[in-house]
């Protein structure tokens, strides 16, 4: 059971990793992720069922949540809605365009091959915990990668102080464009990952994944504080685990699941009215050496 | 003279909530040669720092043309032109990004203008060069290459921002009262610092400040901006003539110009 929430962690921890490059590098509530979370499962699901191998599945999944995004960045950039409106329009939209491509609420993939599959032979759950590595270790390495381009520099300057950005000539409309498209893409993948997992993808999958994705951030900013960008990078999965462990630890203490969303929300409610969680929500991070989240 | 930047009737007018519009820059016309260093005076709300938004475009105007070294810049915008025109802010928050280092944040502003590409910063090939630099300014800030600005002082912040702002050598150069919010003793070492780093880079710039001895002080040239306006624009020698007192009665006296 711990070996499947850790391996349940690894693969949620994309998303969280997918909002922390919006949410905490831009300042943005980007909440598309509701929408581009279920789209990428639904994409690769349908993929999968259509007979695209698994990998290319889940590519297909990160390019269309690349695509949600872009059309939230377009919405919040060119029609100047704000983000957060921006970002529930495409979320509801989201809704018709799963259907469409699923043509039914929900698809399962029994029977099917998956992305763990190439390590069936690993016992029950290892074949998820080595490929939610494997998984990882790509995206880690992309995105510390990027960070530290000059691209990817001017793109955290966007986050830190965008009038500042500005006025050293960095185009801070196309900085966020690329955040918001690059963050759905992440996420649509952990959509891809866990709906394989599960074994189905559902319209509705992306109900309340906000919570969870920030809910892996905020831990690892409470149990880890003062880390660079890339330490905090793996403090996130560390955090995904830990929830979803917190969450194996309820369901054992005999908690009604009914009840779960409630108490995930009571959890993060919680951790974000802590003085000191909020003074690092304000001011982004604290002391500390180098570039730090 | 070649001349560096030109305003030709500078307007620009807002619109309140019962449709009245206001002038905050009315009409205004400047020309600024190369190599000038121009204090800018006025009360506040004269719409100084509105003229230098006008010239950055971070705000648009209502009418007129701004121009850089020939080229109009109406239609250019705000991050284009900050590849020519840098600036520094009275507030020393808004000159750096907080959450990076020192020396990244000179690293963005030695690419200043560039379209930023997929290739590695390569912030250690300059790191000597900043460190260099940050000890040429005397306050400790190459001890600090490492360090998050947010955890700076506000005269090494501020510091740091003038620093990144000339480090590329811009066409113009706008301080807006960028010494403001320091210490009195940390914002005359301030003044110094920038008096030195405009004379050694030959930079044209334009200051506004409210300190009256810095505007006769500092700089080949003097204009007071009241109500939108340019109401007095004086050269090198006008200006070397000035004493405290003709300046005190540029102003109206219903102005209450800050100390
Ligand atoms: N975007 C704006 N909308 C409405 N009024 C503005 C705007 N920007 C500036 N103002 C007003 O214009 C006047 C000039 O402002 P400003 O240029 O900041 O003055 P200064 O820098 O000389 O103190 C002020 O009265 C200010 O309230
Ligand atoms: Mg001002």
């Amino acid at each position: 059971m711990i070996i499947s929430a850790i391996a349940q962690g690894l693969l949620w921890s994309v998303l969280g990793i997918g909002i922390f490059t919006t949410y905490r590098i831009l300042n943005f509530p980007d909440l598309t992720a509701e929408g581009s979370f279920p789209l990428g499962a639904a994409v690769a699901v349908t993929a999968i069922l259509f007979g695209i191998h698994p990998i290319f599945a889940s590519l297909l999944a990160v390019i269309a949540g690349m695509l949600a995004g872009l059309v939230t960045s377009l919405l919040y950039i060119k029609g100047k809605i704000p983000i957060i409106l921006s970002g529930i329009l495409v979320m509801s939209g989201l809704h018709s365009v799963i259907l469409f491509i699923m043509r039914r609420p929900n698809l399962s993939l029994l029977n099917q091959p998956r992305l763990f599959d190439t390590f069936s032979g690993l016992p029950n759950y290892f074949d998820v915990v080595v490929v939610g590595l494997i998984v990882l270790m790509i995206v880690i390495s992309l995105l510390l990668g990027f960070f530290y381009t000059d691209l990817g520099q001017a793109y955290i300057a966007t986050g830190d102080n965008e009038k500042m950005a500005r006025s050293f000539g960095i185009e801070t409309d196309k900085m966020k464009l690329m955040g918001i498209v690059l963050s759905n893409g992440l996420i649509a993948l952990g959509g891809a990952l866990v709906a394989q997992n599960n074994g189905y993808a559902d319209v509705n999958g992306g109900s309340g994944i906000i919570v969870i994705g920030l809910a892996s951030i905020i831990i690892a900013e409470v149990a880890f504080s003062n880390m660079k960008l890339g330490e905090r990078l793996l403090t996130i999965v560390i955090g995904s685990i830990l929830y979803q462990l917190l969450l194996l630890g309820v369901i054992r203490l005999g908690l009604d699941t009914t009840y779960i969303r409630l108490f995930s929300s009571a959890i993060l409610a919680m951790c974000l009215m802590l003085p000191q969680v909020r003074q690092k929500m304000r001011l982004g991070t604290l002391i500390g050496k180098g570039e730090e989240f | 003279m070649t001349t560096v930047l030109q305003l030709e009737q500078i307007s620009k007018q807002v619109f309140n909530e019962s449709d009245r519009h206001t002038t905050i820059l009315n009409q205004i016309n400047l020309t600024v040669n190369k190599g000038d260093f121009i204090t800018v005076l006025g009360g506040n709300g004269a719409g100084k720092s509105t003229l230098f938004n006008a010239i950055t475009g971070s705000t648009s105007v209502s009418g007129g043309q701004v121009s850089l070294k020939g080229k109009h810049l109406n239609t250019i915008k705000e991050e284009k032109r900050a590849a020519f025109i840098a600036r520094v802010f009275q507030d020393p928050k808004m000159g750096t990004a907080p959450r990076m280092t020192v020396a990244e944040n000179l690293l963005l502003a030695l690419k200043r203008g560039q379209k930023p590409t997929l290739f590695s910063r390569g912030l250690n090939r300059h790191y000597d060069y900043f460190k260099s630099l940050c000890e040429t300014i005397g306050n400790g800030l190459e001890e600090k290459l490492d360090v998050p600005t947010e955890q700076l002082s506000g005269g090494q912040r501020q510091s740091l921002s003038l620093l990144m702002a000339t480090l590329t050598e811009p066409d113009v150069l706008l301080l807006d009262e960028h010494t403001a919010a320091l210490d009195p003793k940390i914002a005359v070492r301030l003044m110094e610092l920038t008096d030195q780093i405009i004379h050694e880079k030959q930079l044209t710039c334009l200051m506004i400040t409210h300190r009256m001895e810095d505007a006769l002080k500092y700089g080949n040239r003097l204009i007071v901006l009241e109500k939108g306006s340019i109401k007095s624009d004086l050269n090198e020698k006008e200006k070397s003539a000035l004493s405290m007192d003709d300046l005190f009665h540029l102003f109206e006296r219903d102005e209450t110009p800050a100390p």
